[in-house]
Order: structure tokens, then C-alpha cells, then sequence
């Protein structure tokens, strides 16, 4: 059952991104990824990740889209004009690597995963006690404090690096 | 169980980021074709997350704030170049090709 919605989300994902990659209008090509970004949501629903799930639908789908959006309308590029999409060459290299990269996924299709990699003894129990959020949150407090601390440091950086580039005259 | 699929699906998008990213001319659905890759790669953490901890979680999280980070910067210069330029095609920027 669990398999089952996992791909109908993964088909809606994978359809979504090749719509957002075809369409002509930059504004269709957003609605689409945003179709994809709320079927990863859901299958990270599915993958015991509820807390990152919530993250993905306010951060990416709704934070970062609607900074996409607004881009896009500020320059007026909603209109459907000619078709951006590259000649031949740029067809042929894409086929190219993307024919490579799906190769490789074969290779993969038949590794199973060693056995070493298995969670430790009573992290399943730990985890249904004290939830999903705090397993997420905790972490990010002790063992990950320094990535955490200049998280803050880049998203400052980049709230100044925005502020002075868009602006006309400082 | 859910390992092998979200693995192949998380290749598929990564797959189909790169693609656009070569396929487009247009900087905005360029920058979309990164995030679709971004996303790609999370799907990855959180598939292996599920079996190796909620290590992989934390990582994502760090993942969207840089990739937050990232769009706005990335579209303060989209928006800079198209003050200078009024196209946001990457054929017609090409100022540093000598």
C-alpha cells in the first residue's frame, strides 16, 4: 500500500519536473515544479520525515516559488514568447547525459546496501518516544551547533548580498 | 523497502535538472532546474535517512537553508543583469566571452 502511493507521488514528481523543464512560459514551468516540490513532500511523509515534509511545503513550495514567481512577474516574462528551448546541440548534449546518467541508475538498480548500514539496537523505540521533530531538533543543537551557528552566518550574508545587488543606488 | 524506488525517482529528477539546466536559455527556469537537483539530492538523504539515522534529516535542513540562501542571491543578480541588459536569455549575456 505504502509502495504503491510512493509511486503514484514519484510519477506525479518525475512528470512534474519534465513539464517544468519543457514548458515555454517561465510562469507554467514554476506551477509545475511546484507540483513536484508537494509530491516530494508527500513521499518524505512516506519516508518517516513529517517534520522535513512541513519544511519542504513553507520553505520551498511556498517561500521559495513565490520568490520565483515575483522575479518572474517583475521582469514581465510571463508572456509566452519564442521558445527558449536550445537547438539541436543542446537537445543532443542533453540526451546525452541525461541517456549516461540513467545508465548508471541500472548499475544501481542491482547493489543491494551492505549490512553494516543498519540503524543502531532501540533507535526505532527512542524515536517513537520523544517524536520526530525532537530527534531532528536535538541534533541540530549538540552534534551539528558549529553548521548550524554559520547557517546563520550565510543567511545574513545573504539577506545583505540581495539587499546591495538589487538595489539601484546604494 | 521504500530505498530502491526513492533512490531511482531522486536519479530521475537529478536527470531531469540536468537536462534543463542544458536544454534552457532562460536564466529564471535555469535556476529552477537547480532547485529541481537540490531537491533530488534530499529526496536521496531522506531515503537514507530512514535507515541510517535522522543524521541525513539535518542535512536537508542545512540543504534548504543554503538553497534559500542561494534563489535569493541568485535572482538579485538576475535582477541586476536584466537592469543592464533587459533579457535574462543567457545567449545574450556573454560579456565575459573575450
Amino acid at each position: 500500500m505504502t509502495l504503491t502511493f510512493f509511486w503514484i507521488f514519484g510519477v506525479v514528481a518525475m512528470g512534474g519536473g519534465l513539464l517544468c523543464i519543457t514548458r515555454k512560459s517561465p510562469v507554467a514551468s514554476a506551477l509545475w515544479l511546484v507540483v513536484t516540490l508537494f509530491a516530494l513532500a508527500a513521499m518524505y511523509v512516506l519516508l518517516d520525515a513529517q517534520f522535513i515534509a512541513v519544511l519542504q511545503v513553507l520553505v520551498y513550495a511556498g517561500a521559495i516559488m513565490v520568490l520565483f514567481l515575483f522575479v518572474i512577474m517583475l521582469l514581465n516574462l510571463g508572456r509566452p514568447g519564442p521558445t527558449d528551448i536550445k537547438g539541436p546541440v543542446g537537445i543532443g548534449l542533453a540526451a546525452l547525459l541525461g541517456g549516461t546518467l540513467l545508465l548508471q541508475l541500472r548499475v544501481l538498480g542491482h547493489a543491494a546496501p551492505p549490512a553494516a548500514i543498519q540503524l543502531p539496537e532501540g533507535t526505532m523505540a527512542t524515536l517513537q518516544q520523544q517524536g520526530m521533530i525532537a530527534a531532528v531538533a536535538r541534533p541540530l543543537f549538540d552534534a551539528y551547533l558549529i553548521p548550524f551557528e554559520i547557517t546563520s552566518l550565510l543567511l545574513l550574508a545573504a539577506i545583505v548580498g540581495a539587499v546591495v545587488l538589487a538595489k539601484r543606488k546604494l | 523497502m521504500l530505498l530502491g524506488p526513492a533512490l531511482g525517482i531522486s536519479a530521475v529528477l537529478f536527470t531531469l535538472g540536468v537536462a534543463g539546466v542544458l536544454l534552457r536559455r532562460n536564466a529564471i527556469v535555469i535556476f529552477m532546474c537547480v532547485e529541481l537537483m537540490l531537491n533530488a539530492v534530499n529526496l536521496t538523504f531522506i531515503a537514507l535517512a530512514q535507515r541510517l539515522g535522522v543524521g541525513g534529516q539535518v542535512f536537508v535542513f542545512f540543504v534548504m537553508a543554503v538553497a534559500a540562501a542561494e534563489a535569493a542571491v541568485g535572482l538579485a543578480i538576475i535582477l541586476a543583469v536584466y537592469r543592464h541588459r533587459q533579457t535574462v536569455n543567457l545567449q545574450d549575456i556573454n560579456l565575459l566571452k573575450g
